[in-house]
């Protein structure tokens, strides 16, 4: 125990600069809906701000989350900018349903599939809805799980601010 | 003294020429604790006999992830102490399951130590976590990514997989070793980079090797499986199959016959915006490949082949779900989405979506080898399968139809139907038990009081004749966006065939999240059940008392 327990101390030490840096996405390379590799470094929005959220077709609440997205988007897009990317955790028990069900739903952001829950882990999502907001510059300056309704003002609030709106 | 030494050493360094990259290195991580205070409640059959001494249970883990550059590296802890009711006693224990380091470029990615991957589908590798139902095969043991121009990507792995807290020694248990490699036509060349149709290969290729020590069979001490896969799509089509072929493998699994598995999955897709239909359609036989052969458990599994039926979320259309039946079963699935658009006369202002699903699992045909062999005997070829010819015998059926409306800015409504067919002898292994047939209707109401307070009403009714009989649930749950939730719920089985056991199932919860951190309070009962993510399923026991749930990212 004490053997393992040390180094990772030492590297905790080794990192006190480090620790307080904002985050960036870590660099995973996951799927389009067509089965393209997408890697997660083309996540950005020319200096605007971006949301990524993580989802999957047997969370309920997630639904209702990008649902109350692309019921604003068009009008989030005109003000601000934003960009919305939404991460499918659905493995291959239903990452066939994943685009009739994005088409079915009308939704307008783009969805990434994270079928062995790769970037979810990267990213330490532990439940979802997981909802990250990025700043221009793609580092994490704000994270959210689960969705209440309403929740999406908060978050638009935030968004307005990254982009310097009023 | 040495100890002294590295951490001065390493502290030294960060204060040195390596600025520029501490600068620029993160710590991320999670945690979780799991945790529930059990009671006795004779009324839902548990007494102090039945918690034996272990009023507490408690699942936690913490996993940190540092990276600089192209380089990560992490570590995962955990500890069952004592597992919650419902996981494997094996769980037991504390200790790091995972540490791992690696380096990432656009060219070569290479891990050692404990990783997850998948080919494919995964019909041939697939290594996963999932938390809640204590689940991981990970693979310890090393990996190389190449990707050496746009559109090729090759993968390499070996190691073994891991069993609850058990170590690998001596040969206790199987090594897995597979090769796969992917090669999307339209981004190697580049006139096709935006044609109109697109064209995706793979192939991979897994091999296991576990010692026979059996004394009375000559087992295959490698196994080799493999698999070929595509994906094609054209315009609003899109088409994707892969097929899968194992060597024989007798296993515990399926009662130690030395025929050859295979397994194919494909499917067919349709959508625009505002429209979309997929068909899936499924074959498996003797498929099930895990890295011992011994063991019938939910361990070590290779592979994954994945249930295509609908995963429910309400609680009562989710009482009973499948598990893929690995030895061999015939799927089929539809689903349709339409969003019946704006402003039409259904449509109303926000547009009404609706949602339409068919699933249905049968048994695969099996005839006798020869005259004198029983199907399945052990030691023989098992038996022989027509591919084309589905057994009448049913595992599975579910037909539902859900409609989710926006009615104006202050309520929403979803409303579901579910017909239900489950052979609950085959897929919870209870033999003689007739199947369940079940109505299932719910509807979920939100009402928006302010900008940030709602209610969400649900209303669930269960009926059927079999099993436990007709059930009805209720939950109300007030929200105050984004951070505070409270819940009361019922799960009443007033159609139990058992007068004593048409008991309520109430709980009370309350939740605060803040950011990544989430705690939830639950006082009530829960009844038995099945909880399945991803094909495995844990049954949960009937408890009762106090849980606590406990998690932050960063």
């Amino acid at each position: 125990m004490k053997a393992v327990l040390f180094p990772l101390f030492s590297m905790l030490l080794f990192l006190n600069i480090g620790l307080f840096a904002q985050s960036d996405i870590p660099q995973v390379t996951i799927k389009t809906l067509d089965g393209k590799n997408f890697n997660t470094a083309e996540i950005t929005n020319s200096g605007k701000p971006v949301i990524l959220s993580f989802w999957a077709l047997w969370c309920k609440p997630c639904q209702k989350e990008l649902d109350a997205f692309n019921e604003n988007y068009a009008d989030w897009q005109e003000e601000t900018g934003v960009k919305i990317y939404a991460v499918s955790i659905d493995d291959s028990r239903s990452t066939a349903r994943v685009m009739p069900m994005v088409n079915g739903k009308s939704w307008e952001f783009e969805v990434l599939l994270d079928p062995n829950s790769d970037l979810k882990r990267a990213m330490n999502v532990n439940m979802i809805p997981h909802t990250f907001l990025l700043d221009g510059e793609g580092k994490i300056v704000s994270q959210h799980t689960s969705y209440f309704e309403g929740a999406e003002y908060e978050l638009y609030e935030k968004v307005k601010e990254i982009a310097g709106v009023k | 003294m040495r100890k002294l030494l590295i951490f001065v050493l390493l502290l030294g360094f960060s204060h040195s020429y390596a600025q520029d990259f501490i600068d620029k290195a993160q710590v991320n991580g999670s945690f979780q604790i799991d945790g529930q205070y059990y009671q006795p409640d004779n009324a839902i059959g548990i007494y102090d006999s039945t918690i034996d001494g272990r009023k507490m249970g408690v699942n936690g883990f913490g996993n940190i992830t540092y990276t600089l550059g192209k380089f990560s590296a992490g570590v995962r802890y955990e500890a069952f102490l004592t597992p919650l009711a419902g996981f494997d006693p094996l769980q037991e224990g504390n200790g790091f399951p995972n540490m791992w380091a690696s380096y990432q470029t656009d060219f070569i990615g290479v891990t050692v130590g404990n990783f997850y991957e998948q080919f494919g589908n995964g019909l041939v590798l697939r290594a996963y976590e999932e938390w809640t139902l204590g689940y991981d095969n990970s693979i310890n043991g090393m990996r190389i990514v190449l990707r050496p121009t746009p559109g090729i990507t090759l993968k390499g792995v070996y190691g073994t997989q891991r069993y609850y807290w058990q170590k690998f020694e001596n040969g206790n248990r199987g090594i897995v070793r597979g090769l796969d490699a992917e090669f999307d036509l339209n981004q190697s060349i580049k006139s096709l980079n935006d044609a109109p149709v697109r064209l995706i290969l793979g192939v991979s290729g897994v091999s296991k090797y576990q010692k026979d020590k059996d004394p009375l069979f000559n087992l295959p001490e490698n196994v080799s499986a493999l698999a070929g896969r595509m994906n094609l799509s054209a315009g609003k089509f899109n088409f994707a199959t892969e097929y899968a072929y194992k060597i024989n493998d007798p296993s515990a699994m399926n009662n130690f016959i030395y025929r050859e598995g295979q397994s194919i999955l494909s499917s067919l897709s349709y959508s625009q915006k505002g429209l979309g239909a997929v068909l899936q359609l499924k074959r498996v036989d003797n498929m099930s490949f895990k890295s011992d052969r011994g063991i019938d458990g939910n361990a070590l599994d290779i592979n994954f082949i994945p249930p295509i039926n609908r995963t429910h979320s309400y609680s009562l259309a989710a009482r009973y779900p499948y598990a893929t039946q690995p030895n061999g079963e015939m799927a089929m699935q539809f689903q349709l989405n339409y969003k019946i658009p704006k402003g039409s006369v259904l449509g109303g202002k926000y547009g009404t979506g609706i949602a339409l699903n068919f699933s249905q699992v049968n048994d695969i045909v099996r005839s006798q080898v020869n005259d004198s062999t029983l199907v399945n005997t052990q030691g023989t070829f098992g038996y022989n399968s027509d591919f084309f010819k589905v057994s009448d015998h049913i595992f599975f059926r579910d037909f539902n139809l859900e409609i989710d409306k926006k009615i104006n800015q202050k309520w929403k409504a979803v409303v579901q139907y579910m017909n239900l067919y489950y052979d609950i002898a085959t897929i919870e292994g209870h033999a003689g038990e007739e199947a369940v047939k079940a109505n299932i209707g719910l509807v979920d109401i939100t009402y928006k009081i302010t900008n940030r307070n709602s209610l969400r009403f649900e209303m669930q009714g269960l009926f059927t004749e079999q099993d436990d009989g007709d059930w009805a649930a209720a939950l109300l749950e007030y929200t105050i966006a984004p951070t505070w939730f409270f819940t009361i719920a019922d799960q009443y089985n007033y159609g139990n065939p058992d007068k004593d056991m048409q008991q309520h199932y109430y709980t009370v919860s309350v939740g605060y999240v803040k950011e990544a951190s989430r705690i939830a309070l639950t006082y009530g009962r829960q009844s038995e059940g099945v909880v399945c993510v991803g094909g495995v399923c844990r049954q949960v026991p009937a408890s009762s008392g106090l849980s606590i749930t406990l998690s932050t990212s960063f």
